[in-house]
């Protein structure tokens, strides 16, 4: 049973950490205003890239920074279409979304890669603890970012002045022009950070978790980001404990029927985006999303 | 100076208005001749752009392109083959019209139409009768299910303050799960084994009754015309009439330019935003019925096929205009017939993505470009006279 426990929980983190960047990259765009369905497309490319990469040059962490690479192209699209000559974002995400669809699972079939994975690192001492050792300290290296990132994000957002100007973006825009907050260029840069986070967990999910790349690999995780930001309630504290949920019921998903246990799978698979709606239902009054989410701001429209 | 902060923001917001309804004399002649310009010289760029990944991955450019006309425009049954992919897109973005004058955002057509077709699979399949009762009954019942599905997101909306954004783009993702949940449940809606043909990887429900077959406006050697483009011509009308003669759409139209000022004249946000969403899911719902009635019969996991996302981009592409959406819809429902074609002469099926994906971005960005212009003008306008 113990055993049993230890691996469920060693999955669910490895199926966690991709999640949990792209989820932070998300949640700093839609603070500032964009609910950036683009990420779907930003995880898809980067996983490509960072298998590309892996495999051209030998070295999974320069796999890893070609996934940034391509997570930050694609969010460069999206925010100079979107906020810059403010077509709606709804469009530029889903025709972006196909766009990268369509090239990977086309390049795909005409290179040969042979992705390289990374190895496991184990931290003495810490990872014999009984049940979370594992799962919290024997994961791949790029996993150990997240101890300095969760913080860091935190930090950026809450206590530093370009933080309090992208959540003034995303509440205000029309009180934050005012104020002389570059709205646009804020929410722009907003989602270059989504990029290069969703860049680097679409690298991880290739080089780190699978070792391959497939067709369509991400296969909507970019959405289960979004809902574990909704689910959070827009801070960092939910959007983790979102995370941890959404990969948790990933990995009784997987875990159940060898233990011999039924649960229908539908409910597993929609549990994420049950909860999100649930948790907006219940705590609506405290987690209120930004107020200006999705909107398009063009300045000077009065 | 008025005290009256709802009063501040009418004033300039009805700027807006010529946008929209943009009248002929207002748009100077150099913008009129700036769009076709525009429009011309992107689709050349995309193709470019694709001829180069192409020539690069080691296929012919000219192929591929004389493929794609051939078979979206090239001959009777091209044609005919266009016009049914064109039916549920132009259904789809009607509805995203509908909600999109009253600047409600739904990003959960997809679910809509899946769940619509859902409803009127069940009760095609558990109402044996004949077609002229049949087929109505089918098509309101998904007419019944996209509302249905769509009201779960406006309740969220007006009772709790939430975000129609984003309830809709998760009521996606739990539509298909509860599709895939029937379609995998004996008491519900799987297919019964003495039915099935073939074993089907992907699981689905049995066979509608011939009955439920919409009838077909012509047919003829490899084409059969599908009756579903009626209704999508007059759902089309009958929006751009309702949006733009009817009370409800005056009030939707206001409500869309400014919620508050239109409270303020006694428009209740529940009632028209409300209405603007559940019609919005009809509409997907009823996408789905014509989708189901008209070729596909059955319902299964991945029934919609992107007809919902699709169908949004044609009804923003045609700046939420049911009327405009039309030609737009015929232009995306070429795409789909092309790329049909394409995959059948053996070129990968995800290539046919790519020079889809980018002729579809092609096609957006001009006139997203012009809106953007009129934007600008109307902010010119309003500093000259500031």
């Amino acid at each position: 049973m113990i055993q049993d426990i230890t691996i469920i929980l060693d999955s669910a983190s490895r199926l966690a950490a991709p999640l949990l960047f792209v989820a932070l990259g998300e949640m700093v765009a839609e603070r500032a205003g964009t609910l950036n369905i683009s990420v779907e497309a930003m995880m898809l490319g980067s996983a490509f890239g960072g298998a590309l990469g892996s495999s051209v040059t030998g070295s999974p962490v320069l796999g890893l920074l070609i996934g940034i690479a391509v997570g930050l192209v694609v969010a460069v699209v999206q925010a100079l279409l979107s906020h810059r000559f403010t077509i709606n974002q709804f469009v530029v995400g889903l025709a972006l979304n196909i766009l990268v669809l369509g090239s990977t699972s086309f390049l795909l079939a005409s290179i040969d890669m042979i992705p390289l994975q990374f190895g496991t690192w184990s931290i003495p001492v810490l990872s014999e603890i009984p049940l979370v050792g594992q799962a919290l300290f024997e994961q791949k290296p790029p996993f150990f970012l997240l101890y300095a990132l969760i913080p860091l994000i935190w930090w950026v957002l809450w206590r530093s002045r370009w933080g309090l100007e992208i959540r003034a973006a995303g509440e205000d825009p029309d009180s934050s022009t005012i104020t002389g907050i570059p709205v646009n260029r804020r929410r722009r840069q907003a989602i270059y950070l989504c990029g290069a986070l969703a860049g680097l967990g679409g690298a991880y999910l290739s080089v780190g978790v699978i070792g391959a790349f497939t067709p369509n690999m991400t296969a909507g995780r970019g959405f289960i980001a979004i809902a574990a930001v909704i689910f959070g309630g827009w801070t960092i504290r939910g959007t983790v404990l979102g995370c941890l949920l959404f990969a948790w019921a990933d990995a009784l998903r997987l875990a159940l029927p060898a233990i011999g246990v039924t649960i229908t799978p539908q409910v597993l698979i929609s549990a994420p985006y049950l909860l999100a709606l649930l948790a907006m239902l219940l705590f609506a009054r405290g987690k209120r999303q930004p107020a200006a989410l999705g909107r398009t701001f063009a300045p000077g429209k009065a | 100076m008025n005290p009256d902060p709802a009063g501040r923001e009418a004033a300039p917001r009805e700027e807006e208005l010529p946008d929209r309804e943009e009248t002929a004399s207002s748009v100077p002649l150099r913008d009129k001749l700036v769009f076709p310009v525009l429009l011309v010289v992107s689709i050349v760029v995309a193709l470019l752009i694709a001829s180069l990944f192409l020539e690069f991955t080691g296929n012919s450019p000219g192929t591929v392109f004389s493929a794609m006309i051939r078979g979206s425009v090239g001959s009777a049954s091209a044609l005919v083959t266009t016009i049914n992919h064109m039916i549920p897109l132009l259904i789809v973005a009607v509805g995203a019209c509908i909600a999109g004058r009253a600047s409600l955002i739904n990003i959960g057509l997809e679910g809509q139409l899946a769940f619509g077709a859902m409803f009127g699979a069940a009760v095609g399949l558990a109402l044996p009768a004949p077609g002229f009762v049949a087929i109505p009954v089918i098509l309101a019942a998904s007419v019944i299910g996209g509302a249905v599905w769509a009201a779960v997101a406006a309740a969220f909306k007006y009772g709790r303050g939430i975000s129609e954004v984003i309830t809709t783009l998760l009521l996606n993702f739990v539509a298909f799960e509860v599709i895939s949940f029937a379609v995998n449940r004996s008491w519900l809606l799987q297919e019964s084994p003495s039915e099935a043909a073939y074993v089907s990887l992907n699981p689905q429900s049995d066979r509608l009754p011939d009955t439920a077959q919409l009838p077909f406006l012509a047919s003829g050697e490899g084409f059969r015309l599908q009756f579903g483009i009626v209704i999508a011509i007059v759902v089309a009308a009958g929006a751009a009439f309702a949006i733009a003669r009817l009370r409800w759409g005056f009030r939707l139209r206001m409500f869309g330019f400014n919620p508050r000022a239109a409270s303020r004249f006694g428009v209740r946000p529940w009632v028209i935003g409300g209405s603007a969403l559940l019609l919005s899911g009809a509409m997907a719902g009823l996408a789905g019925g014509v989708l189901l009635s008209g070729h596909v019969m059955r319902i299964r996991t991945g029934f919609a096929n992107n007809y919902g996302w699709e169908g949004l981009l044609v009804g923003l592409v045609a700046g939420f205009g049911p009327l405009y959406a039309i030609p737009v819809a015929f232009l995306y429902g070429a795409l789909r017939a092309g790329g049909g074609v394409l995959a059948a002469t053996g070129v990968d099926q995800a290539l046919v993505g790519i020079v889809q994906a980018l002729i579809v971005i092609a096609v957006t960005l001009p006139s997203l470009y012009m809106i953007y212009r009129s934007r600008q003008r109307q902010a010119r306008a309003i500093r000259d006279r500031a």
